[in-house]
């Protein structure tokens, strides 16, 4: 179909610190024992889109993602990782790997996306509209209640600043206006020559990007090579080249002499006239949106159309799953779904008890495991223990008389007897030494709990670690 | 039980026509049609019972059974004593009968009639209607014993189709009994039969009642023994007494010319297996042309088959089950999902259906122009894989985008003569061209189409059509149709003096956008809904309609609302001229909008957007006892209609089925 994909698999993440490191970048941070890029490609695979190019923040993240995806999907997918400099963004990463890019449309994934909402809609959408830019719009997240008690905590605070505001036309096909997290507590600026052409709008907070977008290459790689205002150029995909080309849809200064080339060179016919005829033919019978309303000036009577280019969004159905793992809050929150409600993504077929046990793992006597949870391979488990609503990796070993809820237990964690979890994160080779309580905290990679500590709502890490912080 | 029917048919007169009818003629057909199929159907058959009492097409087999036991339960009038078995006599009259059919000259028609696959496709659609309303007014003529009514039928039928149909072998008609009448009908429903009915004028025709009586029985019990023969050897057709009949209709049972022999092998099978063939054994034997939606079992198949994952609409109106119709909502999605995984499709294709069934382009033109343009994009791109020969795999290859472009919207008319256009050149592609040369001719070709059939046609037609605007007009139109539009603009462009009417309608409100454009262009325009032709038409002095076809008989099949506009025009004497390009025609013969019709979104009328206030209907849609009914098309027949301006010139409606025959041998020339 003339698309080509490109999965932003980023480095290692601020916002998730104690859950990546140097040893696991964002892209392999196991979600319910998978690192979260399979989802993706998992994703992609399932539709039939098996030449990847996978950019990764960070040389040695590359390095590890790139051995991790070749080692997982050898013979299936054929995927390019590509390293570039971390602090590039988005965009920048983008054009880094410019020139690698040759299809007449681009999918831009993000390597963070949780979701089951088939790419091909977005990219029906976009070529449906014929559209420079696609957006998928997901719901926000809401989180569950009990989670929002307890860790959502310290995102209370955020949340009103993260909303992000989203103007759409009535029929929810066209994006009119977007402003996210940082510009909302300002004023919102709208455009009054869109909003004249439009006539309507409907702007929402209830959605969020879920950095799954389809670009036409040519207006991307136009874009990405423009200078923003002074000598700066874009940043952000989010931040700078949507709104940039949402703002200036009515003004376009990048399609026009790509198209015409393009229908040039596709129907030669044999006078002038006749093109002219069937081109007028042609875009009488289609219905015009407000773009092609305004190009052909208020009464159509404009002889010159003024340059539009079109920006679509598509809404993802709310039968779908579609989450971003950018917060530690999301990373519970995918989770909690992964192994609950969306558990068709696990990749994992659950028990009718609704749980999922490795056929290597080991249970002690009168240790239960309730429903929604995972217990990884070579798992061992002592006595009187009891699992709730949470995921255990591989090769753990758990002593008598642990309780574990709501919490996920990452690989090689040894938890000593008495310890009780609830609602954490616990990271690889993490050692909970006797009688330790951990309640909504964090505990980075290779920490040792000392025994009988109690934490509430902490983030535990190495030394060293919390000074780069 | 005879009584009743019999009264039935004189006094209960029930019409049911949809779409607009002349008076004459064409009542008397359509009285007996309706009084006697209703009974028949629903009082033989259990099965039958869910088909619509009018015309929509029954399996051809079982209500073939369905007169059959019906013919022979009743005593008919004209036609005493013999009859006592009714198995047997109304075999031996299809015995007789298949005698004749097997030597009709409808067979020349037959192999004659087109070799290309659309062909074949457009008449196969053609025949159940006609097939299925012959059996039913056939055996309505046996019940009322009115051979004459049957005369009548054939000869309005004949007017009214602007056919030169012979009547002459057709007066022997009241004076012969059942075959004849059955032949008749086949006769008076074929579409083109110019041809001189000497030889049609058949054996049974001279010979006494009685002695064709006799006949008929002896033959009966002869095939009744090959039947039980054949069923023993489990031979499924063809082994009968009318071998030749039989297994021709096996072979081109399709053509609708070859109706007659058709019918007659339709009889002697049945008179072979009577009721004792199987199920599955018929299904066999008979050719589904068209997908009619309100069979069960088809559907569940063709769901399997399908690309697209359709669900149907619940509440469909009895009448218009036949016809496909989805949850409104439920398409898109599906497809949009499986944008990649519709590995063979080629993207400007999927972008195509995808834009029908959004209906983000509607016309007959520019649906045509877009799809042509995806061909050729395709083509394009094509490689012929390795081992197979470019001709074939390319035709298979069109078949499938086609078949993906019907699931997303069924074709129009002039989409499946593009498609037929399309086929044929590439079946007569010289084997010795190269690949590159052969997709580089094929594109042109299609250019070629484009320009010369649409966009020539177009300024050949506004040409003819100014010269028929004067200073000081009112001219109406309805909907919005390009060649119109170009006639009005250019009209203006002339110096001439006009004002437009634009009559609109719901749902759609293409005409808005026609109102904008000429608007924009100064002309002088009145916009106006279709609720007010009556009033608006007083101050008119000519309409100019568009069309989505035209069909053989001169029926104007167009946007729905059009027939309306015509027949207000027709009682208020001011003419209404169509407009529409000669690749439109179409040798169809259709006499109503239900055989073959679209049905649009049923919310779309149900709900109006961005007024919550009137959205009266709600939730209520849900409810099993309200059926939205949203037509596309409907028929308008050629009696409204003054003058049909073509690329060909301006031409009576009587002349389609010339321009019909003249542009068909055209094809094959390009």
């Amino acid at each position: 179909m003339d698309f080509q994909v490109v999965v932003l698999a980023g480095g290692t993440s601020k916002a998730l610190v104690p859950l990546v490191s140097k040893e696991v970048p964002k892209a392999l941070l196991p979600v319910a024992n998978r690192p979260v890029i399979s989802y993706v490609l998992d994703l992609l695979e399932q539709n039939n889109l098996n030449d990847i190019i996978v950019v990764v923040g960070g040389d040695d993240a590359a390095v590890k993602v790139g051995g991790w995806i070749s080692s997982a999907y050898v013979d299936r997918l054929r995927v390019e990782v590509v390293a570039v400099p971390e602090d590039k963004g988005t965009a920048g990463t983008l054009r880094a790997i410019s020139r690698r890019l040759t299809a007449s449309d681009i999918l831009v994934v993000s390597g963070d996306l949780v979701s089951d909402v088939p790419p091909g809609a977005v990219a029906a959408a976009h070529r449906r509209h014929d559209a420079v830019v696609t957006a998928m719009l997901c719901s926000t997240p809401v989180s569950g209640p009990t989670e929002s008690v307890s860790a959502g905590g310290k995102d209370k605070a955020k949340k009103p600043a993260r909303c992000n505001i989203i103007g759409l036309d009535v029929t929810k096909q066209f994006l009119l206006h977007i402003a996210s997290g940082t510009e909302v507590n300002k004023d919102i600026r709208v455009q009054k020559s869109i909003l004249r052409a439009v006539g309507q709008m409907d702007i929402r907070t209830d959605l969020m990007d879920a950095h799954l977008y389809a670009f036409k290459r040519c207006v991307l790689q136009e874009v990405l090579d423009k200078d923003l205002d002074q000598k700066e150029k874009f940043q952000s995909l989010k931040k700078d080249v949507l709104p940039y080309l949402v703002r200036t849809q009515l003004r376009s200064a990048v399609v026009a002499n790509s198209r015409a080339q393009e229908e040039n060179g596709n129907y030669k016919m044999p006078t002038q006239q006749s093109q002219v005829m069937l081109s007028q033919l042609m875009a009488n019978a289609s219905t015009p949106s407000f773009h092609e309303l305004f190009a052909f000036g208020p009464n159509g009577s404009a002889r010159v159309p003024k340059r539009t280019h079109k920006c679509c969004v598509y809404i993802v159905p709310k039968d779908k799953y579609c989450a971003r793992l950018n917060s530690i809050q999301a990373y519970s929150d995918i989770n909690r779904d992964i192994i609950g409600e969306a558990n068709h993504l696990s990749g994992c077929s659950f028990s009718p008890q609704n749980n999922f046990i490795h056929p290597s793992a080991e249970l002690g006597s009168k240790s239960t495991v309730g429903p929604h949870c995972m217990l990884g391979e070579g798992s061992q488990m002592g006595d009187k223990c009891s699992v709730k609503r949470s995921v255990i990796g591989r090769h753990c070993r758990i002593g008598s008389n642990v309780k574990i809820a709501n919490s996920v237990v990452m690989n090689h964690v040894t938890i000593a007897d008495g310890c009780s979890i609830q609602g954490s994160v616990v990271c690889s080779t993490v050692q909970l030494q006797e009688r330790v309580v951990l309640k909504d905290c964090q505990v980075g990679a290779g920490f040792v709990v000392t025994a009988g500590s109690e934490y509430k709502g902490e983030s535990l890490a190495k030394k060293e670690k919390n000074i780069s912080i | 039980m005879d009584p009743r029917r019999g009264g039935r048919a004189v006094s209960d007169p029930k019409v049911r026509q949809v779409g607009f009818f002349a008076p004459g003629p064409d009542r008397t057909q359509s009285v007996p049609l309706e009084s006697s199929s209703s009974p028949v159907v629903s009082d033989i058959s259990p099965s039958g019972n869910s088909l619509s009492p009018v015309m929509i097409p029954p399996p051809r087999h079982a209500s073939d059974t369905h007169i059959l036991l019906s013919g022979g339960s009743r005593p008919v009038p004209g036609f005493p004593p013999v009859a006592s078995s009714p198995l047997r006599r109304p075999s031996s009259d299809a015995a007789a009968h298949a005698t004749v059919g097997s030597y009709n000259p409808s067979e020349m028609f037959a192999s004659e009639s087109g070799s290309e696959f659309f062909d074949d496709l457009s008449e196969v659609v053609a025949s159940p209607g006609g097939m299925g309303r012959v059996r039913k007014s056939g055996s309505g003529k046996f019940a009322t014993s009115l051979p004459s009514g049957g005369f009548d039928l054939m000869q309005g039928k004949g007017r009214n189709d602007g056919v030169a149909m012979a009547s002459s072998s057709l007066t022997a008609v009241p004076g012969a009994n059942l075959p004849v009448g059955v032949a008749e009908k086949m006769h008076a429903l074929a579409e083109v039969q110019n041809e001189p009915p000497e030889d049609a004028k058949a054996i049974p025709f001279k010979e006494k009642t009685s002695k064709a009586e006799r006949r008929a029985i002896q033959e009966a019990q002869r095939a009744a023994k090959a039947a039980a023969k054949a069923e023993a050897s489990k031979a499924p057709a063809a082994a009968s007494g009318a071998v030749a009949s039989g297994s021709a209709k096996q072979a081109k049972a399709a053509k609708a010319s070859s109706q007659i022999k058709d019918n007659a092998s339709v009889v002697v099978s049945e008179k072979k297996g009577g009721d004792r063939q199987s199920e599955k054994d018929r299904k066999k034997d008979v050719p589904h042309p068209r997908m009619q939606f309100d069979d069960k079992t088809r559907v569940e198949k063709a769901k399997k088959r399908a690309v697209v994952k359709q669900t149907e609409a619940r509440n469909r109106v009895e009448l218009f089950r036949h016809l496909p119709q989805y949850e409104h909502g439920t398409q898109l999605p599906d497809l949009e999902s499986k944008f990649f995984q519709l590995e063979p499709m080629h993207p400007a294709v999927y972008k195509v259906g995808l834009r029908y069934l959004t209906g983000d382009i509607c016309g007959g033109n520019a649906r045509c122009i877009a799809m042509l343009q995806a061909f050729q994009e395709a083509i394009k791109d094509y490689t012929t894989p390795p081992e197979k020969v470019l001709g074939r795999d390319l035709t298979t290859k069109i078949g499938s985008y086609v078949s993906f472009l019907i699931e997303c919207r069924p074709l129009s008319i002039s989409m499946g003569n593009a498609i037929r256009f399309l086929k044929n050149r590439i079946a007569k592609l010289p084997l010795t061209l190269s690949e590159s040369e052969a997709k580089a001719s094929l594109q042109s070709d299609i250019n070629r189409f484009i320009s010369e059939k649409i966009l020539i046609a177009d300024k050949v037609i506004v040409k003819h059509a100014v010269t028929k605007i004067r200073d000081g007009d009112v001219l109406l139109t309805y909907g919005s149709s390009s060649a119109v539009e170009m006639i009005l603009l250019h009209a203006h462009e002339m110096g001439k003096k006009f004002r437009v009417v634009i009559v609109d309608s719901r749902p759609k409100l293409e005409g808005q956008l026609l109102l904008r454009r000429l608007i924009a262009r100064g002309l002088n325009c009145t916009y106006t809904h279709i609720n007010a032709v009556s009033y608006i038409m007083h101050e008119v002095n000519r309409v100019f309609l568009g069309a989505a076809s035209i069909l053989s008989n001169g029926t104007v099949y167009s946007r729905v609302g059009t027939a309306s506009v015509a027949m207000v025009a027709h009682a208020f004497h001011v003419p209404v001229l169509v407009c529409c390009e000669a690749y439109k025609f179409h040798e169809r013969v259709q006499l109503d909008s239900i055989c073959f019709n679209e049905l649009g979104d049923s919310d779309a009328i149900s709900k109006v957007p961005g007024r919550r206030d009137i959205n009266y209907l709600g939730d209520w849609t849900s409810s099993g006892n309200l059926q939205l009914l949203n037509l596309m098309y409907d028929t308008t027949p050629s009696d409204y209609i003054s003058m049909i301006i073509t690329d060909y010139g301006m031409i009576p409606p009587t002349s389609v089925p010339v321009i019909v025959r003249e542009y068909r041998r055209e094809h094959l020339w390009i």
